[in-house]
């Protein structure tokens, strides 16, 4: 009998103190150490195994072309590029929780890069700053109308933000016509913004990564960010509960549409080139960026690490196929393949977490759960 | 639930027709209420480029436009967003439902806008193909600004000279359908293979005539190739963006990027040594001769055959050749001593 | 005893206290017509050369696809699910017609390769959506980069434009002279094939009954799993048909044909009074949709004006029409209230905005 609990490690941890039930092990505090339960909650979770394949991406990338790495700009592209990205997809990460999503991104960050362009054009001699600023409250704003509309509209956010797509990329459309903005029409040292690195590490990104650690620890430690997820785990027990629901869905997209602004201001220092198309179809791969990161479609879980981790993912992948000698055409199907993945795997993981917590409340306490496939 | 679905019914309609009215009042962009009649007196030529926001169709289109107010016609440019065949075929459809005089068009494709060509033709419009062509039995007369042999010949020559002959070579292209990309290429590998045999020619990326996509696979072409020694990029939008990542880049200097660029857009790197020498024609003649080959065939001065001759204002006079097409001239080369003259 | 019974109140049917022409006429479906019908007037008398037959011709063989496609999504929809890998379908189908042709293969054992792609997709995203249960919204988005990847993939930026012109002009052929493209036969054939499907069958009535209430509707005997599964193959069927139809009409198999067609599909759905929120729609105010964003583009194009402005304008109808239920429901709200009918309140009007695939709260 001993023998056959010996072997039920899939079930119950082993401590110092012998097999632990599983009811135990889900409900009563945790035995470990505080290292060793923040080393198992870091090393199980989504976002590590996530970062482990991205390091094996740009292993795989770097073993068939050193350059990719250690070459010239290989460092720098290897941060630089996801920049824009990585932007988009904390603030999708952060509508997506609250059980919404954000697809208007694209054209937001369409509409404040050209705006950039237009204000270095038409009021030479602005600081960088003011522009920066510009940006973000003019996604802000874009954001704020989906806020609202999602808010009292009571209709899905999917549908509005569908419509937003289309009405901001028709404004970008008519307000720049056939124009656009070439290197030349913007400061040098905007453009040089674009590649300038701080110890070998781009400005852009630590702008990025700036955002994240801010939004991360607000998400995680802030009031505000543990009703967003209260609001995506359940919205009705939100409402009963007391949360401003509507003020927190607003803010998400307010915050989603900022974040919009300011991609834009990088992709123009970045690519020193803004057309009316910049931004067209990024919407998606920030979504995708997200999902593939951990954030349930649902909402409610998912962290923004994760989301980040996501998109760096993403375009890092497309940026190593060629190295390795995949045509690049290929990464969408990729992307898709990783999306399918992921989601797959959160149900399995899901529906794998249900049912023992459905055997723990099962069971007598203080008795070891059998094997499963036997009945309880 | 009840739904007081009366109200609704007027609601939606009043509405749509206000925005309907917003929009035709707020968008009435050559066309308008008013009639725009066929051409009994006026010459309406409407003139459609691979996509919108190009640069260099901006200038053909501009001189274009200047030639048809020169010889009192209506002008319009209309379309495509993205640089798509059937995005064009649309426009072209339209044209024809308007009657217009004539259609002067840089084709995505050199087959698929057949059919819609052909229904323009029909309904009396005349098609004058200029810059990228379509395969010649469906157009009038090809504007082409110099012989592809030319063009394709100075490319080669600029990068063999500015990388010593020998070392490897890229193509960074445009669409991969592009007539007249394809056109060049091939001629462009031919001559390589035959007048330099040291220079390989490693790869062939496309950059789809879009900024932010040229600009990546650049980075991409010099991460993949660490050898390279020379970029050739027969397109402006190609060249720019090339230009732009060199310049920030550590390779700025050692890898040679010359093609197809506009003065304007490529004076800075030329300025500051990304770019030592680079080619075009000029595309506002191109665009304007492109327009006086279309009045012409409208007149029924010309009727595309060769040997037709037709004047095409401070240009002068021109003949038209062999699978009707007509030759602007020579590309010519800008580099830092002579690209502060121009304006394009 | 008996007399108890008399003097009780008579069953009333809320929905059929009113005269048919009522129910007919002040529908949601007839609000789109109406609007379909003042476009149209105002198109011929206020843009020049809209009103030739060959502006009709154009209009049709433009917005084929999307007809085609609207027809399963609507179905799709009603039940509460989405389908956003449509335009992938069209694409993949696209480059399978071309590249075979290419190869040498005839036209018609290409077109059935298509169709047989479609209709693996179909069972793929069914699949994933009805039997594991994931949300369709991420599965499709997931399957709309898979299956457009694998388009783009198969092709590369080569783009095959050969065709034989039997075919090509079959695609574009007129009905005799009427002007009416051959397109328009096989939508008709499918639109009252799915008219029948929604209305007349038990099929149908499933549908509707999983949007308003999946699991009621499993209780009461329809099986939700294979309905979705088969509504999602017949939309991935159609979807493969609508591709040979666009590479056979474009000449022109492109790994990027049909990117962005998914959103005018749903767009054109959602204002045909389809709610995003299932269990309600009906197949006339899709097609006057899909025909009013038809000739509201071929108007402003024949106008000059360019993609934009249309852009705009299908944006702003999106939201309105999908608001509108809302904004109604609130003025209903307001004017019970004010009636004091004392009816039951219509639920908590702070009601978390509803989410992505999520059953609702709101009453209807």
């Amino acid at each position: 009998m001993s023998d056959l609990r010996e072997k039920d490690h899939h079930v119950s941890d082993r401590t110092d103190h012998g097999l632990v039930s599983a009811t135990d092990q889900l409900v009563a505090p945790s035995r470990m150490s505080p290292g060793q339960r923040a080393f198992n909650t870091v090393v199980r979770s989504r976002e590590f195994s996530i970062l482990l394949v991205l390091l094996f991406v740009v292993a795989a990338a770097t073993l068939s072309s050193h350059s990719f790495l250690f070459g010239g700009n290989g460092w720098r592209d290897l941060l630089l590029t996801p920049s824009i990205l990585l932007l988009l997809a904390i603030g999708e990460a952060v509508v997506i929780i609250s059980r919404n999503v954000d697809l208007s991104v694209g054209s937001v960050l369409g509409v404040t890069a050209y705006l950039t362009g237009r204000l270095f054009i038409d009021v030479p001699g602005i600081p960088i700053v003011v522009v920066v600023l510009a940006g973000l409250l003019a996604g802000a704003l874009l954001g704020l109308v989906n806020g609202l509309l999602v808010g009292f509209g009571k209709v899905p956010a999917l549908v509005i933000t569908l419509g937003t797509l289309y009405i901001y990329r028709g404004v970008v459309l008519t307000w720049a016509g056939s124009n656009r903005i070439n290197a030349s029409d913007m400061p040098s040292s905007f453009g040089d913004l674009g590649t300038a690195s701080l110890v070998t590490i781009p400005v852009l990104f630590l702008v990025a990564l700036l955002v994240l650690l801010v939004v991360g620890y607000y998400l995680q430690t802030a009031r505000g960010g543990r009703e967003v997820y209260a609001i995506g785990s359940d919205p009705a027990a939100a409402v009963l509960y007391g949360l401003r629901v509507r003020r927190r869905v607003i803010s998400a997209f307010v915050l989603s549409g900022a974040l919009a602004g300011l991609a834009g201001v990088v992709f123009a220092a970045r690519y020193g080139s803004v057309s009316s198309s910049a931004g067209t179809g990024i919407e998606l791969q920030a979504v995708a960026a997200v999902v593939i990161g951990g954030v349930a479609i649902f909402g409610g879980s998912g962290t923004v690490w994760g989301a980040a981790i996501g998109a760096m993912l993403l375009v890092t992948i497309n940026r190593a196929l060629p190295t390795v000698g995949i045509p690049d055409f290929w990464q969408q199907a990729l992307v898709g393949a990783l999306i399918l993945g992921a989601i797959v795997l959160d149900r399995v993981l899901a529906t794998r977490r249900a049912r023992r917590l459905v055997e723990a409340r099962d069971e007598e306490p203080g008795e070891p759960v059998p094997t499963a496939g036997a009945t309880a | 639930m009840k739904f007081p679905n009366g109200k609704m019914a007027g609601f939606a309609a009043v509405t749509l027709a206000c925005s309907l009215a917003l929009a035709g009042c707020g968008a009435g962009n050559g066309g308008g209420s008013g009639d725009e009649g066929s051409s009994s007196k006026k010459t309406a030529v409407t003139f459609i480029p691979k996509n919108l926001g190009n640069p260099y169709f901006d200038t053909s289109d501009k001189g274009g436009e200047k030639a048809v107010k020169e010889y009192g016609g209506t002008y319009s440019q209309v379309g495509p967003q993205e640089g798509s065949p059937d995005a064009q075929v649309q426009y072209i459809d339209t044209e024809a439902q308007k009657h217009t005089s004539a259609i002067v068009l840089s084709a995505n494709d050199p087959k698929a806008l057949c059919d819609s060509i052909g229904n323009a033709q029909k309904a009396g419009t005349k098609v004058v193909t200029f810059d990228a062509d379509t395969s010649p039995d469906c157009r009038d007369i090809f504007v082409n600004q110099a012989t592809a042999d030319g063009i394709a010949k100075v490319e080669v020559d600029m990068i063999a000279d500015q990388i010593g002959d020998s070392g490897e070579v890229a193509i960074l292209s445009a669409s991969a359908n592009a007539t007249n990309q394809n056109a060049w290429i091939d001629l462009m590998k031919k001559d390589l293979a035959a007048n330099h045999p040291k220079i390989k020619l490693v790869d062939v990326v496309y950059g789809n005539d879009d900024d932010q996509t040229s600009f990546d696979k650049t980075a991409a072409l010099l991460q993949k190739h660490p050898n390279l020694k020379g970029i050739i990029s027969p397109t402006t939008v190609g060249i720019a963006a090339a230009a732009r990542y060199l310049s920030t880049s550590n390779k700025k200097g050692k890898v040679a990027i010359t093609g197809l660029g506009t003065p304007n857009q490529m004076r800075k790197y030329v300025e500051d040594g990304t770019v030592k020498e680079f080619a075009l024609w000029n595309p506002e003649d191109l665009g304007y001769l492109a327009a006086y080959t279309a009045k012409a065939l409208v007149d029924g001065d010309i009727s595309g055959k060769e040997g037709d001759k037709y004047k095409a204002g401070k240009l002068g006079e021109f003949t038209v050749g062999s699978d009707a097409t007509v030759l602007l001239g020579d590309p010519f080369k800008f580099n830092k001593d002579n690209i502060g003259k121009f304006n394009f | 005893m008996s007399t108890d019974l008399e003097t009780t109140t008579p069953r009333s049917y809320a929905s059929y206290t009113r005269p048919v022409w009522w129910r007919l006429l002040l529908s949601r479906e007839a609000a789109v017509v109406a609007a379909l019908v003042a476009v149209i007037l105002w198109a011929i008398y206020f843009v020049p050369f809209f009103g030739n037959q060959l502006t009709m011709t154009f209009l049709l063989l433009d917005v084929a696809p999307i007809m085609l496609i609207a027809l399963p999504m609507t179905l799709v929809i009603v039940t509460g699910e989405i389908d956003l890998s449509v335009a992938s379908v069209v694409g993949l189908s696209s480059v399978l017609l071309g590249s075979l042709v290419d190869n040498g293969w005839a036209v018609p054992a290409a077109m059935l390769v298509a169709l047989l792609a479609g209709l693996l997709c179909g069972l793929i995203n069914g699949f994933l959506v009805a039997y594991v249960g994931l949300p369709s919204l991420a599965v499709t988005i997931g399957t709309l980069a898979l299956f457009r990847g694998i388009a783009v993939g198969l092709l590369g930026t080569k783009a095959v434009t050969d065709f034989p012109q039997r075919w090509t002009s079959l695609a574009k052929a007129e009905i005799g002279g009427t002007g009416f493209p051959v397109i328009v036969v096989p939508f008709l054939v499918l639109a009252l094939f799915f008219a029948l499907l929604l209305q007349y069958s038990a099929f149908g009535r499933g549908v509707y009954d999983i949007g308003l209430n999946a699991e009621a509707a499993q209780f009461a005997g329809v099986s939700v799993a294979r309905t979705k599964l088969v509504l999602f193959v017949m939309t991935s069927l159609v979807s493969a048909f609508a591709g040979i139809y666009f590479t056979l009409r474009f000449s022109s198999s492109r790994g990027d044909n049909a990117t962005g067609l998914e959103l005018q599909v749903i767009a054109a759905v959602l204002l045909g009074g389809v709610s995003i929120f299932g269990g309600r729609g009906k197949l006339p105010g899709v097609i006057a949709g899909v025909l009013l964003i038809g000739v509201l583009s071929s108007a402003l194009r024949l106008q000059g004006t360019t993609v934009n402005v249309i852009n705009i304008i299908i944006g702003v109808l999106l939201i309105a029409s999908v608001m509108s239920t809302s904004v109604l429901a609130w003025f209903s709200d307001l004017t019970a209230r004010r009636h004091n009918r004392g009816r039951n309140q219509s639920g908590p009007t702070t009601l978390a905005p509803a989410g992505v695939g999520n059953p609702k709260e709101v009453d209807r």
